[in-house]
């Protein structure tokens, strides 16, 4: 016990913001667009090694969140920190991975080179890669298990591997937090499940994960804790607690009693 | 005409303007290359089209004032790449409308300024459809050191440049300005066009931007080579489309595309992996290794 305490008050000691605060910390955030609010006193708060499961109905402002977070979508209140401090696109290492669709698979590249551009920032203008770079690339691809397709065009990969290939480009950063987009869309179940793996490894080696996604069985199935998003932070809470209580579900997503949503829910 | 009596002209200090005109399609062609890489695989023909007809009011004016025709084209594109970006901000149009209503105004309006000019259908004729006479020995300088530049700027932000071309809300996550670098990298396309407007002509240079990197996209994979290729496929057309139009009294312009689209047919039906026989040699392939059941996913 003694032990245990030194090493604690140490790292108090060290870093004090690091031991303090969450990873992320998302705190009465206000979003507008065009006009019309999006987000209103959307809080949210996860701790290293949690991997967090953001669902919600379309245009419920899951994608604004992520880019809110990421500092890409300007918040008109509120405030978003990153172990304690304000999150800003470029200095805050915080991995992003977008939907599929939205990334240029057919551009000539091998699945290294697009590793590599996760760096583009922190290599700064007119620099090369050197040696550590290439090992932080290394290790992206390593974490996903795609080293031997290194080399490969990204033209030329699966669905899943083309996940796999964005992941490793947000892990490059060696990102505290990782923020993933619908990652299962499109994707059969072999697929999603090596991905479901992949996301709670990330989270348990200290990374806090936040997962928007469509998918709630496996949502449920994978998360350690569900966020329930419609225009703000409806409920959160473990999976199984949140199953049981229907009633804050069909106020998310609107529906009636016999909707099928509910019934996977009882299912699970 | 051989070869070599073309070379003998080349060298033919009474045939001066030729050598000139050898040199600046050379430049232009490596430059448009180049540029047109990023202009092929972001899917900006349209924009590169646009560009070439929004330089005209800008050379227009130049020609009537006597100023410099690269200035004055390079700051028409620009303004009309501003507009466009601008004028796109409103959702309710998408930004290919915009390009479409403001490229033809900027083109409409260098034919008046251009109308006014003395002598004006001679001089619209060399806008629309180039010319090799007529290069002076200022313009060598001047296309030479904007090429370099160019060539210089597109090396220089190479990572940046591939980095908003995959997938622009990372790039932004990032923190990399993907404003200022699209509007770079428009302004880079300007240049290149505006360069190569005197020998291949307004209307044609868009083949300058567009068939050498789409040529060298169908042979390879990966952007490096693709990079090398495409100013090396668009200076050889420039050299032989010059010979050809030389020998046989043809425009050089029509001549120089025509010689790049015989090569992009050819890249499309014999080239590796992506031509058209050896995609039905893959698809065999494919097919037969179905069958043995080791495909990869």
């Amino acid at each position: 016990m003694a032990e245990l305490g030194t090493v604690a008050e140490l790292v108090e000691a060290s870093s004090p913001t690091a031991a303090a605060s969450a990873a992320l910390e998302v705190r009465e955030v206000f979003v507008e667009l065009g006009g019309r609010p999006v987000l209103e006193h959307a809080n949210l708060t996860i701790d290293h090694g949690e991997l967090v499961g953001l669902i919600g109905p379309n245009g419920a402002g899951k994608t604004t969140l992520l880019r809110t977070i990421l500092g890409v979508q300007r918040a008109v209140g509120g405030e978003v920190t990153v172990e304690g401090r304000p999150a800003r696109p470029g200095r805050t290492p915080i991995g992003y991975v977008p939907q599929r669709h939205e990334f240029a698979w057919e551009f000539p590249i091998s699945m290294a080179d697009t590793v590599m551009t996760g760096l583009t920032r922190q290599l700064g203008l007119l620099r090369h890669p050197r040696e550590r770079h290439w090992l932080a690339v290394a290790d992206a691809l390593d974490r996903v298990r795609m080293t031997h397709l290194a080399k490969r065009p990204i033209g030329q990969l699966s669905g899943g591997q083309r996940q796999r290939v964005l992941v490793a480009r947000a892990l490059a950063l060696r990102p505290a937090v990782l923020l993933l987009d619908e990652p299962f869309t499109g994707l059969d179940m072999p697929a999603q499940e090596l991905l479901s793996e992949l996301f709670t490894d990330l989270a348990r080696e200290g990374r806090a994960v936040l997962m928007a996604t469509h998918d709630l069985a496996s949502a449920l199935y994978t998360c350690d804790r569900i966020a329930l998003l419609n225009r703000t932070v409806v409920a959160t809470g473990a999976p199984s607690v949140l199953a049981a209580d229907t009633a804050v579900w069909s106020d998310t997503f609107g529906v009636g009693e016999n909707s099928a949503l509910l019934r996977i829910l009882k299912a699970a | 005409m051989s070869p070599l009596d073309f070379l003998a002209n080349l060298l033919n200090p009474d045939l001066a303007f030729l050598p000139k005109a050898l040199a600046v399609a050379v430049m232009s062609s490596v430059v448009c290359g180049v540029v047109g890489s990023f202009v092929v695989l972001r899917g900006m023909a349209f924009i590169g089209d646009a560009v070439a007809h929004a330089v005209f009011p800008g050379l227009a004016v130049a020609f009537v004032v006597s100023g410099n025709l690269v200035l004055g084209g390079t700051i028409a594109g620009v303004l009309t790449a501003i507009l466009v970006a601008v004028f796109s901000q409103n959702r309710r149009l998408k930004e290919d409308s915009i390009i479409g209503v403001f490229f033809v105004a900027a083109f409409a309006l260098g034919i008046v300024v251009i109308s006014s000019a003395p002598g004006y259908a001679g001089s619209l004729q060399q806008f629309l459809f180039g010319s090799i006479t007529g290069i002076p020995d200022s313009d060598l300088w001047v296309v030479g050191i904007t090429s370099l530049l160019v060539l210089a700027v597109v090396f220089g932000l190479h990572k940046e440049f591939v980095t908003i071309s995959l997938d622009r809300e990372s790039a932004r996550a990032l923190g990399v300005p993907v404003f200022g670098l699209d509007l770079t990298l428009y302004i880079l396309v300007t240049l290149a066009v505006v360069i190569s407007v005197q020998t291949i002509g307004n209307i044609l240079v868009l083949a300058l931007l567009v068939t050498p990197a789409a040529t060298a996209r169908l042979l390879t994979d990966r952007l490096g080579v693709m990079m090398a290729l495409a100013p090396a496929i668009g200076a050889l057309s420039a050299l032989v489309g010059l010979y050809v139009s030389w020998s046989w009294d043809l425009p050089t312009g029509g001549t120089v595309v025509l010689v790049l689209t015989a090569a992009f047919l050819l890249a499309w039906t014999l080239g590796p992996r992506h031509g058209l026989f050896s995609r039905n040699r893959q698809r065999a392939a494919r097919a037969a290794s179905t069958h043995a059941g080791g495909v990869p996913a």
